[in-house]
């Protein structure tokens, strides 16, 4: 353990700009949803300030690990802060993964007359469970006219997804034995694979949205649909901008053969993804 | 602040011997108020949260007064319900997530690292940023009471639809409070769980950690398991609100008792979250005051890991009257009263940790007596709830409205005022004034009782919760409880009359403040230094 060697920053002024910015954002995003337009330059504003806090804040971290501040214990430290942070992300996930379950196995056939539970079918006498549900009870809501095959887009997605966290490990592989520019070369294909798997993802929501019917406001289906779809797909595109950084910090040279866990924290949260995307593409496509 | 980055470091690893004596000529960061707006070190951090803690405390309690003053007499007469509701809403958001929650926070941020012979928390730039938020969060929230609409209005636990299709406009704001506040819980969690596992000092074990330290490693690890699925139902609202999804909406295919069944997994370890530190803190200090070992050590520690495991398994005892399944209510009911067991087991501890003890009663311990006595109180009321059949008829009346706040109030509340006497001596280096803190705790006790008793018979009768008017043959029993509620706020002044005399004088304490404390905070001098533990502390537990 420590022998009196363990970092303590001195004070900084990036938390409490990026709270700021973190609030402005979120204001200026409710002042968008509640009022209008008006409150798009403050959510603007808070977007970028919180973009650059992260980089400057980032870029501090770096400069101090650079310089060699930082010893074993406060490797591990980062270790486990990553490690928890993605368990927070995996109940995040694991809450629109319950709903979706729920709504399945008991709220629809409950809305059916199934069960116990025989009042909730006198809302809607006619209504059939199904799944995908393409007839909401209420016939002023209008279902998708038909859902995705998973053996198309999805399951081109599902194999980009999947050799990307491939090709991820063997940068990492590369990097371990000092090979920078296998680490490099491995780690281009990967982002390329992940802004792939992006452009396949907005193909994909564009036939949604034109063709298939599938939206927000077409039921549980639909909603279901992008919340899964859509939180994941966000998390790509932060974990490709994540992967982006770090190749510019593999290609300035940042990271030694044992001392590089920018680049692990970064592949954990890749894998983190795509796990998550396995139990879309089961869950939300396949079955 | 000097402009070139990143921040020189400050001579942390040069100093002293065990307990860390470097004083406060290292600080060489901002002066003002951007020495806080700024801070990285966990003792001013620690600070912060108490002081906003407080600050929340008196702002939820005035609504509560709002609340108690409405209800003083039957009728409508000083409030319409409308805004009545919003005081309710209001106190509950801001006492739970404002109060209780940072309140711990703060004791954590302020004793993990000097209990475990830490010189800093794992994350200091985090643990900043978690603390930061909190304010902005708040204001946030608050400021929903003057948007058109007034502020939410749906009670605390936000049911859709009536948070979702009924709501007021400002319910996105909320929701934008929730998530600020959310993450803050997280990061907060995230650091405290890599401080305890990573910075303990050489030699101590997990086993050897102190009580407070442990219920706060499973509080961490609730608080990173449940708040994202708070952060995930609100996402749901919000989408429903403003995007025209159904997920709690029948018409679509949606359902309300999702939102139920999603609120409560978060909600029911969430409350475990306000009580396990409180629980902590009551085996650090009544050891102390008892001059003896706490009994049952490892008791307590897997007491409190299964108290944690069961929080995931009993939501739906929340939910009895929604219209589960039978078999869903039976296993709630069951598993519910399971988590009796461990619970018992801590009472149990406690007392026979007492039990031929060398019994002193400075106010730590005062309040430290009544937590047990009164959180037993309001454990027994829980277990009454549990039964099935028997909350058809308890369901949404006074009786859990007495529950909780038993368990809430002379329970977290008066562990945490606990722990603040407890270390007050550490943090300011003076003694509490005695007399003062007398008067605080027997008027609280006397005010907290008349407050919340009468409610469980209120309830029993049949009084509805979150209704401003009541039907005759309750208003004895609310006008007791509205005297005892004043009584109890305005006695609370008279706590920060303590704090702040203790900050500003009184009797100088000597490093080990208590006679029977045995943590290792109380190695260092009182008050403590800004750093302590820069070179990590010998620990030598004798165990036997």
């Amino acid at each position: 353990m420590s022998g009196g060697s363990y970092y303590v920053p001195a004070s900084s002024k990036w938390p409490v700009l990026g709270s700021l910015a973190l609030g402005a954002m979120m204001i200026g995003t409710g002042v968008v949803l509640v009022h209008g337009s008006s409150g798009m330059p403050i959510m603007v504003i808070g977007l970028i300030g919180i973009l650059a806090v992260m980089a400057l804040w980032f870029r501090d971290v770096i400069h101090e690990s650079r310089q060699g501040l930082y010893d074993a214990q406060m490797d591990r430290s980062f270790r486990w802060g990553m490690g928890w942070f993605i368990f927070s992300e995996v109940m995040f996930f694991a809450a629109f993964f319950g709903a979706l379950f729920y709504i399945r196995t008991f709220a629809l056939p409950w809305l059916d007359g199934e069960g116990a539970k025989g009042v909730a079918a006198l809302l809607w006498p006619d209504f059939t469970a199904s799944w995908p549900l393409l007839e909401p009870p209420d016939t002023a809501i209008q279902g998708p006219h038909q859902t995705f095959s998973p053996w198309h887009l999805p399951l081109v997605n599902t194999l980009i997804l999947v050799g990307s966290s491939i090709t991820l490990t063997v940068a990492h592989e590369g990097l371990k034995e000092g090979h920078r520019d296998t680490a490099r070369h491995w780690l281009t294909l990967t982002v390329l694979l992940g802004l792939c798997f992006i452009a396949i993802q907005g193909l994909e929501y564009r036939e949604a949205y034109v063709h298939y019917g599938i939206t927000l406001q077409a039921g549980i289906y639909g909603a279901t649909f992008f919340l899964l779809t859509g939180f994941h797909g966000a998390h790509v595109i932060v974990g490709t901008l994540i992967l982006i950084a770090i190749l510019a910090r593999v290609q300035r040279g940042h990271f030694s053969e044992e001392h590089h866990f920018g680049f692990e924290a970064a592949a954990w949260y890749w894998h983190f993804v795509d796990v998550v995307w396995i139990g879309l593409f089961t869950f939300v496509y396949v079955f | 602040m000097a402009s070139h980055l990143p921040p020189r470091p400050t001579a942390q690893h040069s100093q002293a011997d065990a307990g860390g004596m470097a004083a406060d000529e290292h600080h060489h960061g901002p002066r003002g108020l951007k020495r806080w707006l700024l801070t990285t070190n966990h003792k001013e951090i620690g600070s912060l949260y108490l002081i906003f803690s407080l600050s929340m405390f008196f702002i939820g309690g005035i609504f509560a007064m709002v609340v108690r003053a409405e209800l003083f007499q039957p009728g409508l007469q000083l409030v319409q319900p409308e805004f009545f509701n919003q005081m309710t809403t209001m106190h509950g958001l801001i006492m739970v997530f404002g109060a209780v929650m940072p309140a711990f926070v703060g004791l954590a941020n302020w004793m993990v690292p000097l209990q475990i012979g830490a010189p800093d928390m794992a994350l200091p730039r985090l643990n900043n940023f978690s603390f930061w938020l909190l304010p902005v969060a708040f204001a946030l929230l608050l400021s929903t009471l003057v948007m058109p609409g007034g502020a939410p209005d749906f009670g605390w636990t936000f049911y859709a639809p009536l948070s979702t299709t009924y709501a007021p406009p400002s319910t996105t704001f909320f929701i934008f409070s929730l998530h600020l506040a959310g993450i803050s819980s997280i990061l907060g969690a995230i650091n405290i769980i890599a401080t305890i596992l990573n910075l303990r000092t050489p030699g101590m074990r997990m086993m050897d950690m102190s009580l407070f330290v442990w219920t706060w490693l499973i509080t961490a690890f609730l608080l990173i398991a449940v708040m994202p699925v708070l952060a995930g139902v609100i996402t749901m609202m919000l989408l429903d609100i403003n995007f025209g999804t159904s997920f709690f909406n029948a018409a679509g295919g949606g359902d309300p008792v999702l939102f139920q069944h999603l609120f409560w997994f978060f909600g029911h370890p969430e409350v475990y979250i306000m009580i396990l530190p409180a629980f902590g803190i009551v085996s650090v200090i009544i050891p102390t005051f008892a001059r003896k070992r706490l009994f049952g050590y490892a008791s307590m520690v897997y007491a409190t890991a299964s108290i944690a495991i069961l929080s995931f398994l009993v939501w739906a005892h929340h939910m009895f009257v929604v219209g589960l399944p039978l078999v869903a209510e039976l296993f709630f009911m069951y598993s519910t009263m399971l988590i009796a067991v461990p619970t018992g087991v801590k009472v149990f501890n406690w007392i026979t940790t007492l039990f031929r003890g060398s019994l002193t009663f400075e106010p730590p311990m005062l309040f430290a007596l009544a937590f047990v006595v009164l959180f037993t109180i309001g454990g027994f009321s829980g277990l009454m709830l549990a039964i099935s059949p028997a909350d058809f008829q308890y369901h949404d009346t006074y009786f859990v409205v007495a529950h909780f706040h038993y368990v809430l109030v002379p329970g977290a509340v008066f562990a945490i005022m606990a722990g603040v006497y407890y270390w007050l001596p550490k943090w300011t280096g003076h003694y509490p004034h005695t007399r003062l803190s007398q008067w605080h705790f027997w008027l609280s006790v006397i005010g907290v009782n008349l407050t919340f008793f009468p409610m469980h018979f209120a309830g029993l009768a049949g009084m509805p919760r979150r209704i401003p008017d009541y039907a005759l043959q309750f208003a004895d029993f609310n006008m007791i409880t509205s005297i005892g509620a004043f009584m109890f706020g305005i006695s609370q002044l008279l706590f920060v009359a303590v704090v702040v005399l203790c900050v500003r004088g009184g009797e100088k304490a000597p490093a080990k403040a208590w006679d029977g404390a045995e943590d290792l905070e109380w190695t260092v001098p009182s008050p403590a230094p800004l750093h302590t533990f820069e070179t990590p502390p010998r620990f030598e537990p004798d165990r036997h």
